[in-house]
């Protein structure tokens, strides 16, 4: 299924939710509201057409100066039936989902795919996002007292930590 | 069995308790105990902390980061030829598939051109590279169960493929070798017919190492049947490569979602068979420890396989194809995924026009396969925990970037 066809299918199903769509590319993708992402998972992992029963990849993405950070979520469906026992790839297509740059709220999906719990504590460290409803809200790979969000593109880096002088070369 | 009241607080007890109380006189409680972050079976500096009740484990909570060297920020800081050689220390038993996966990404946002002769050479390296790792991963298995001799044969193989790559670029670990646009130089002489002696070499010794540890009656009882992860827990955990595939999933992006020139070799995809078949101990269930690790075994045949194959059809011409000094990474953005040694490694590139990119994801194979440990490691024994970990084969270096 291309991606054009999915984005159609989301578009009769969310209307309006769904602000922006790119079919062409090398990373196709649509947008979709906040607050109806949840919904919108459920339905991409169970509707029988798109059956997208696998998160690959989640991502934080700082797009400043504009006030906002995305969250893009890479979704595949591969399901068996294919030569010789082989399974495959009926579709891809990414989502993007926009929240405010400070205190942005999205809804997590680690209850529809598990293997989003891990992918968005890393975007909740690294981006501040913060994902409502998530089983273990704890940073992931940096220490819990680390103050700030280091791949945002507004990030200031700290002059010390715990103690220890940290030496700062910013040249952004 | 007489029911005693201890110190006048019979609430806090259990019947369970209070029978054990009465019977020998013998309170447990469960305990908290650090697996890592320094720990020969956690493969790197992976830390668990294990509750555990006697010898059983009730729950594997993992804490990782401990070798976060920001390696996303210092991609967004650098320019793509730059970041080459530090997608080398992200999965450091498999660098030319990292290379080769970040290579791919910026040429096909780039919209560059690799000459033939290049994306051979590229697919030799990796699936060299593939024969390494997993040799790494058959050797430190064995030694996680407890066989020692296994590890020293792996790594006498092993030698050889590095003898190779620094013949070819004078690195052994952290090679920068298929960098953009091809690789950044040809092969030396004589490296066909060393590398087709290796093969000859190497491709009965498998067989060896299937009859020395595949069916060795005690690594077999330690690793069938433990740690089993069904096709749709690895689905929904987002496993990839020889994790996958091992819960009976025949899925491989080299033949389902071809790149490179994987289309041009013949090669099966191994995957986790149930017990009972011919080459399959008895004991064996679809997406256990023993199905994972085996899968890995036959992997290494299919690499000799397509080695082969590209040997033979190795063109002449240029290493590389012309890539602008001053690169510029477009506006626009690509996520393009490999097979790597683990799973399936992908790049999410985003550029504006500059020369250096907006972000660099990096989707690390390990990262996501060890994500299921805390399902899988539930109600194990203690060393079910090493058995389940060894055979995930985790590279710390890609789990926490």
């Amino acid at each position: 299924m291309s991606p054009q066809e999915i984005a159609d299918i989301l578009k009769t199903q969310f209307g309006d939710a769904l602000t922006a769509v790119v079919a062409e590319g090398s990373h196709p993708h649509v947008t979709i509201a906040a607050e109806r992402w949840h919904e919108a998972a459920v339905f991409l992992r169970d509707d029988p057409r798109l059956q997208m029963n696998m998160l690959r990849c989640v991502s934080g993405l700082d797009l400043h100066p504009e006030p906002w950070i995305e969250v893009v979520y890479d979704l595949i469906s591969m399901q068996p039936g294919g030569q010789q026992g082989l399974w495959v790839n009926q579709s891809t297509i990414a989502v993007r989902v926009r929240v405010p740059r400070d205190g942005g709220h999205v809804a997590s999906v680690a209850d529809v795919w598990p293997a989003a719990d891990w992918h968005e504590r890393e975007a909740a460290d690294l981006f501040g996002v913060i994902f409502d409803g998530h089983p273990d809200p704890r940073r992931i790979l940096l220490p819990d007292d680390w103050i700030g969000h280091p791949l945002r593109k507004d990030y200031v880096f700290p002059t010390e930590y715990d103690g220890i002088p940290c030496a700062v070369t910013a040249e952004s | 069995m007489e029911d005693k009241v201890v110190h006048g607080q019979p609430d806090l007890l259990t019947d369970f308790d209070r029978q054990r109380v009465a019977a020998d006189d013998l309170r447990t409680e469960e305990l908290l105990i650090n697996m890592g972050p320094q720990h020969p079976s956690t493969h790197g500096v992976l830390r668990l902390m294990l509750r555990t009740d006697g010898e059983l484990v009730l729950e594997a909570i993992p804490h990782i980061g401990y070798l976060h060297r920001c390696a996303e920020k210092i991609g967004e800081n650098v320019t793509p030829v730059q970041f080459v050689p530090y997608t080398d220390r992200l999965d450091y038993l498999a660098g030319m598939n990292n290379n080769h996966g970040y290579s791919l990404a910026i040429e096909k946002l780039c919209g560059l051109e690799v000459p033939e002769r290049a994306r051979y050479i590229r697919v030799l390296m990796c699936e060299l590279n593939r024969i390494a790792s997993h040799l790494v991963s058959f050797g430190c298995y064995g030694l996680d169960m407890g066989a020692f001799t296994p590890f020293l044969y792996a790594f006498r193989e092993r030698e050889y493929i590095l003898d190779l790559f620094e013949a070819t670029c004078g690195q052994r670990l952290t090679y920068n070798y298929l960098s953009i646009g091809g690789v950044t130089q040809d092969l030396p002489g004589g490296f066909a017919d060393k590398l087709a002696h290796f093969l000859d070499y190497f491709e009965p010794k498998i067989d060896e190492y299937n009859n020395l540890l595949s069916y060795n009656y005690i690594f077999v009882k330690r690793t069938a049947g433990v740690g089993v992860v069904s096709a749709a827990d690895a689905l929904a955990y987002g496993l990839t490569g020889p994790c996958l595939r091992a819960s009976g999933v025949k899925w491989d992006l080299r033949r389902c979602v071809p790149y490179e020139i994987y289309d041009r070799f013949e090669f099966d995809i191994p995957i986790g068979i149930a017990g009972g078949a011919i080459g399959v101990p008895r004991e064996v269930v679809v997406g256990d420890s023993w199905s994972r690790y085996f899968v890995r075994m036959q992997e290494m045949k299919q690499s000799v396989r397509i080695l082969r194959q590209a040997l033979q059809q190795l063109p002449a011409g240029e290493f590389r194809a012309k890539v602008p000094a001053a690169l510029k990474v477009p506006a626009g953005e690509v996520y393009l995924e490999v097979e790597g040694a683990r799973g399936q490694l992908g790049y999410l590139i985003v550029g504006d026009g500059k020369k250096t990119p907006r972000r660099v994801k990096i989707r690390g194979p390990s990262f996501c396969n060890l994500s299921i440990a805390t399902h899988v490691c539930r109600r194990v024994l203690i060393a079910d925990v090493a058995a389940i970990l060894g055979s995930i084969d985790v590279v710390m270096g890609e789990v926490d970037r």
